[in-house]
């Protein structure tokens, strides 16, 4: 922990994320042109802006699962632009997918488990884990959270639609997350199950910040704290969620006059 | 919560079903694990020396070989056409250090020290294999390999110095160790059904610990992978580095066995036949490969007699063999392996039927 003290003392800034920049090209198409946002440790901020807007890019700079083009990605005062993603997890990153990116032919437990020891050591390990080992209790602690007890043994590929987004939550609060990128989490998921992913969300311990991306205002406004609109790969806007609602200009591109 | 609620005896039914289920397959397939290894221990007090050693000995040292493309296929989502190549170069290097009729080039080292050099040297071929493919997938993980693969064929036919050329090594008898002559066919028997039965056994038990765990998360979703931590290229390699070990045990073996070894041993035709064995048994388990090389040996051996008693002609003994492997894909995708395993799930479910 020292040392990301020191890293955070040297950059000479105290945000989880700091994008300085950034854009994304993808061919002639700019996906992210030129972004500049800091989110601080702890905050928890929402992505809005319609489909093509930039939001999923974003995230993928910041994970580096697509680097960006230029531009600087800075992770608790660290630069992790030109790092590999998994380097950006073990440092406290988490994500989580827009659709579904688990391990279907591995049961829940298992998909937890590699979750688990992926931000821990010996994950080239030749011997199996005991049942008493302290990952294991970690890893039971994850599955109750998602509320996945009950198929906790099942092949992932035969979860319902719902159960499979509880899961992929789950993947992404393994271990030690210090930052949390959420993408769409409440697509597909009924009602009810909205319910449980804002309980889920508001939950979470105070120090994990997050930046969520969603569609649904009554998910996205009521887990934030402030909001960055974007627009064909801009922000051009920031602010609390409600100067958003209110805002003309957003509800004009954005929220559309049906909103309500 | 809600899903809880909305579904709350459902997953009840669901697990109980799962863990009778998991109870008795894991019997009947410990148990016939167990039935199979009493009975090819006891082997030799009833079968003769030809179907020992070329049967059965030959089928074990194919199927490990076959195991490692299994554990790369099957676990890691990789098809590696250089697995046969990899078997290969541990059998020429244990006749380049160890003893052939050509002392030209043979170091004629002992047994326990130019086994460990040949294997060392296969398992890093294996590595440079995986180190090149790690970052393919599908079907240009197939090309690379199959051209790493003929490379070495067409090196082992035109290099002299080392490998000698399209004649190869002959004479390489198993060495004498521990007091036992292991070119004895029951010693030699033995030998092999060891190192088949512990190569089985340690995929088996790596495929649940964490390295194999993450080998099949690769498989099913290597950006994921990379999203909770792994580095995938690194996991890879090293897959292909255990594979290696695996593959140059049997490629020591298939040399102590046969005597000799040359180009065409494992040539393209070799890594052809190797990737259908695993086709065959089926890439789902690792007893697949075992299944598949022990029907393929069997095939080889008696398709043509079998043609010739019922009164065809003997050289159609291929058509024989290849229709066979065609009618096996055909109705079992999975090979033997997944067609085991329709069935099983059929009498299981037939049993509860009739009990209720």
């Amino acid at each position: 922990m020292s040392s990301i003290a020191e890293r955070m003392a040297a950059a000479g800034t105290g945000n989880a994320i700091e994008l300085r920049g950034v854009s994304r090209m993808f061919g002639a198409l700019a996906a992210l042109s030129d972004i500049t946002l800091s989110v601080r440790p702890g905050e928890r901020r929402a992505v809005l802006g319609s489909n093509g807007a930039g939001k999923t890019t974003l995230l993928n700079c910041v994970t580096g699962d697509f680097p960006p083009t230029s531009g600087t990605v800075r992770f608790f005062g660290e630069d992790v632009t030109t790092l590999p993603p998994h380097e950006r997890i073990r440092r406290g990153l988490r994500r989580t997918y827009q659709i579904s990116l688990l391990f279907s032919r591995l049961t829940v437990r298992e998909n937890v488990y590699l979750a688990c020891r992926g931000v821990s050591r010996s994950r080239f390990s030749f011997i199996r884990t005991r049942a008493s080992d302290a990952i294991m209790q970690s890893v039971s602690d994850l599955i109750s959270l998602a509320h996945l007890e009950s198929v906790a043994d099942r092949l992932v590929g035969e979860l319902a639609h719902g159960q499979q987004r509880q899961l992929e939550i789950a993947l992404a609060l393994a271990g030690a997350p210090r930052f949390i990128l959420f993408d769409e989490p409440a697509a597909g998921l009924s009602p009810s199950e909205r319910g449980d992913l804002v309980a889920i969300l508001t939950a979470l311990p105070t120090h994990i910040g997050y930046i969520i991306i969603e569609h649904d205002m009554d998910v996205a406004l009521r887990v934030v704290e402030s909001v960055t609109m974007m627009h064909n790969g801009r922000i051009f806007k920031e602010g609390a969620p409600a100067e958003i609602e209110a805002d003309p200009e957003v509800q004009e591109l954005y929220l559309g006059g049906g909103h309500g | 919560m809600a899903l809880l609620q909305t579904t709350g005896v459902a997953p009840l039914t669901a697990q109980d079903l799962q863990r009778t289920g998991a109870l008795s397959r894991w019997i009947s397939r410990h148990a016939a694990i167990l039935i199979l290894g009493v009975l090819l221990v006891f082997l030799p007090t009833v079968a003769s020396d030809f179907i020992l050693v070329q049967v059965f000995g030959w089928g074990m040292i194919l199927g490990i070989i076959a195991l490692s493309l299994m554990f790369l296929g099957g676990y890691g989502g990789m098809v590696s056409l250089a697995q046969m190549t990899v078997a290969g170069v541990s059998g020429y290097m244990i006749t380049v250090f160890g003893a052939s009729s050509l002392p030209a080039i043979s170091l004629f080292w002992p047994w326990w020290a130019a086994a460990p050099m040949a294997i060392v040297i296969a398992v890093a071929f294996g590595a440079l294999t995986g180190a090149l493919s790690a970052r393919t997938e599908g079907i240009y993980t197939i090309m690379i390999t199959l051209a790493i693969a003929a490379a070495f064929f067409y090196l082992t036919l035109q290099n002299w110095p080392i490998f000698n050329g399209f004649a190869g090594f002959t004479t390489i008898p198993a060495p004498i160790a521990f007091g036992i002559n292991w070119k004895h066919p029951v010693p030699l028997y033995y030998l092999i059904l060891f190192f088949a039965a512990l190569s089985y056994a340690v995929v088996v038990y790596i495929s649940r610990a964490p390295f194999g765990l993450a080998l099949q998360g690769v498989r099913d979703n290597p950006r994921r992978m990379e999203a909770i931590g792994y580095n995938v290229t690194a996991h890879r390699i090293a897959a292909y580095a255990f594979a290696a070990l695996i593959a140059s045990i049997g490629g020591i073996l298939m040399v102590w066995l046969n005597n000799q070894i040359s180009p065409g041993s494992t040539g393209i035709e070799a890594s052809i036949d190797l990737l259908i064995i695993a086709v065959v048994g089926g890439l789902g388990h690792p007893i697949g490969a075992f299944v598949g090389a022990f029907i393929y040996v069997v095939m080889r051996t008696f398709a043509l007699d079998a043609l010739v008693e019922v009164g065809l002609d003997g050289r159609r003994f291929q058509t024989l063999i290849g229709l066979t492997f065609l009618v096996i894909v055909l109705f079992s995708p999975d090979g033997v392996i997944g067609l085991w395993r329709r069935w099983s799930a059929r009498a299981l479910s037939q049993d509860r039927g009739t009990r209720r």
